[in-house]
């Protein structure tokens, strides 16, 4: 007995994990999935149905506003970010003093909670506290400022919330990925006199394409998750207006009692998450072979 | 060292004067940015001493005329959150006894698990780590309902320990690929002559690897710690009343129904409920950093 416990000591210690990573990874999704296929309510039952709920879920006007939401938004919020984030990191690149002064200021969101970050913004867009009050304060009273409280502009205010979240995340991985770019042949160039932004466009932004493209593809994940800041900064609302499919499904599992749709909403998000890292895995899975063979 | 060796430096080039015109230009675009980011920053701390007449009067952002530290003190013992009036505090040692054990707990388990699929690989425990860490990227939204019928079975619904178990499974993932990655360098040499001298599987973990872990500890530490103090998610579906963690207390704090917003505080409530993981920022920067490309590049 001890001596088998000594020869497989390894496997003993590993075994725990392995099972409760199995049952976390494919039993509860796989009871998930279940659940979306069943007629459950307000209590999970296993009556199976098909694909009513997701027929149900896809006919769902509020469904739609969350879908939409989710692909303005993240767009939005990504391309804003990798924009405010490689400009940053270009800015710091320029040899400025006290980087890493600079670099924590621009970084500290990321320690800061999304229900902290959300409160404080939806002050800060609140029009009796926050930048228009400050406006008619200075005596500027025909300034206007409330997205937040406006359905149609209520998503932006999220955006703008999210890009300060993740822009310096972005400059973080980009400026990395800018000092990694082979000075010689920067040098090469600068002697033939090419311009800086010429040198940039051409030479320092094609080389660090690869971090980029993670970049983006780590933000999408981020913003297909979007649940708390949203929570905490318009509550999905006003109305229906600022909702996202991550609200959605706990607004209906846990506020409405249709679990089974609620599940169906949760495998969309899953599927999504699939649709943007299974090509990415495939790519950058090639990439390293390629530079594996070429080396 | 002489001239061409000096690294890229994008305005080198030109006159002393241009250069001096294009830096000044990089600190005001720079000073612009920290606006943006040092705002939301600015708000909480200086209204979190500030009278609640001036904010009345002229809203959240400005210089105070007024300082108080007496809302840090309600906001921490007397305040009403979702109908308890004994402040932030008793949500803040909920995540307190929620991120402590979780951390400590699935740290350690990682360290094992990533000792194992490094320096003891056996047939299939690539396979099992390739499955393992998909968890890292499964949203929490496939796993609430699973969750919440197996707390039930467990007793454990609406408890801190349900958390702790939560966040233990959850960060399995992440703790073990941190680990894992670290120890692959690791030399194999240096595992095999202990095995020739007799060393068995703890020993080798206990007087070779742990000593050079404390790197990677650091860093899996931190990652986990401020990931599950922020988690909203599983603390606002599993647990209610006062047994809530501080992220999911400070909504029902600020966005509850009142007469009159008590705004400083709750920004005093808010700046606690935030500190802990900025503090770990702070201190520990470095390793945060370390963590956060690693963990997000994988």
């Amino acid at each position: 007995m001890k001596e088998f416990l000594s020869r497989f000591a390894p496997q003993i210690a590993l075994a725990p994990s392995v099972l409760a990573s199995f049952v976390y990874v494919f039993l509860f999704c796989g009871w998930t999935i279940w659940l979306s296929l069943s007629n459950s309510t307000l209590l999970p039952e296993f009556s199976f149905v098909g694909f009513e709920h997701y027929v149900a879920l896809w006919q769902n006007r509020r469904w739609t506003i969350a879908y939409t939401n989710l692909f303005l938004f993240g767009s939005l919020y990504v391309i804003g970010s990798l924009l405010i984030g490689l400009v940053l990191a270009i800015l710091i690149d320029q040899r400025v003093r006290a980087e890493a002064v600079w670099r924590s200021m621009l970084l500290y969101p990321l320690a800061i909670s999304f229900v902290v970050t959300g409160t404080v913004w939806r002050w800060i867009f609140n029009p009796t506290t926050g930048v228009e009050a400050f406006a008619h304060d200075l005596g500027w009273l025909g300034f206007h400022f409330d997205w937040i409280l406006d359905r149609t502009k209520a998503i932006y205010t999220i955006v703008i919330t999210g890009t300060w979240h993740a822009s310096g995340f972005a400059m973080v991985l980009l400026l990395a990925g800018l000092r990694s770019v082979d000075q010689d042949l920067i040098k090469a160039a600068q002697i033939d006199g090419a311009s800086m932004a010429r040198i940039y466009r051409k030479i320092v932004l094609p080389s660090i394409r690869p971090i980029i493209i993670a970049v983006i593809v780590i933000l999408l994940q981020f913003a297909i998750k979007t649940f708390d800041l949203v929570a905490a900064q318009t509550g999905g609302g006003p109305g229906l207006s600022t909702n996202v499919p991550a609200i959605y499904v706990y607004d209906l599992m846990f506020q409405r009692g249709q679990i089974a749709q609620g599940a169906a909403a949760a495998v969309m998000i899953l599927v999504a998450l699939a649709l943007v890292l299974a090509p990415y895995a495939v790519w950058s899975n090639r990439r390293t072979r390629r530079e594996a063979r070429s080396a | 060292m002489p001239e061409d060796f000096i690294a890229f430096d994008p305005l080198a080039s030109g006159s002393a004067w241009q250069r001096r015109r294009s830096m000044t230009l990089v600190y005001l675009m720079l000073a612009a940015f920290s606006l943006y980011y040092l705002l939301p920053l600015g708000v909480i701390v200086l209204n979190s001493f500030r009278d609640l007449s001036e904010i009345a009067r002229g809203g959240l952002i400005g210089l105070p005329h007024s300082f108080s530290t007496e809302y840090w003190g309600k906001a921490w013992s007397s305040h009403c959150v979702n109908g308890l009036c004994k402040g932030i505090a008793p949500f803040f040692y909920n995540s307190l006894w929620m991120a402590i054990p979780a951390t400590i707990i699935s740290t350690a388990i990682g360290a094992v698990n990533g000792y194992v699929l490094s320096a003891w690989r056996f047939k299939g425990s690539d396979a099992l780590f390739g499955c393992m860490t998909l968890g890292v990227f499964l949203p929490g939204q496939m796993v609430l309902l699973p969750w919440a019928f197996t707390l039930g079975h467990l007793g454990l619904s609406n408890t801190v320990s349900g958390l702790v178990l939560i966040h233990c499974v959850q960060g399995l993932a992440f703790t073990t690929l941190f680990c894992r990655n670290y120890y692959l360098n690791i030399p194999d040499a240096l595992i095999k002559a202990a095995r020739i001298d007799g060393a068995g599987f703890w020993r080798i973990f206990r007087k070779i690897v742990l000593p050079l872990s404390p790197p990677i500890l650091i860093v899996t530490v931190i990652w986990q710690f401020t990931g599950i103090w922020n988690d909203f998610l599983f603390g606002v579906v599993f647990s209610s009343g006062d047994h809530q963690p501080v992220t999911a207390a400070l909504i029902g704090l600020t966005a509850g129904q009142t007469n009159v917003r008590q705004y400083n505080v709750e920004a005093a409530a808010v700046l606690i409920g935030a500190l802990p993981p900025l503090l770990v920022y702070l201190f520990g920067g470095r390793y945060f950093m370390r963590g956060l490309t690693q963990g997000a590049v994988k």
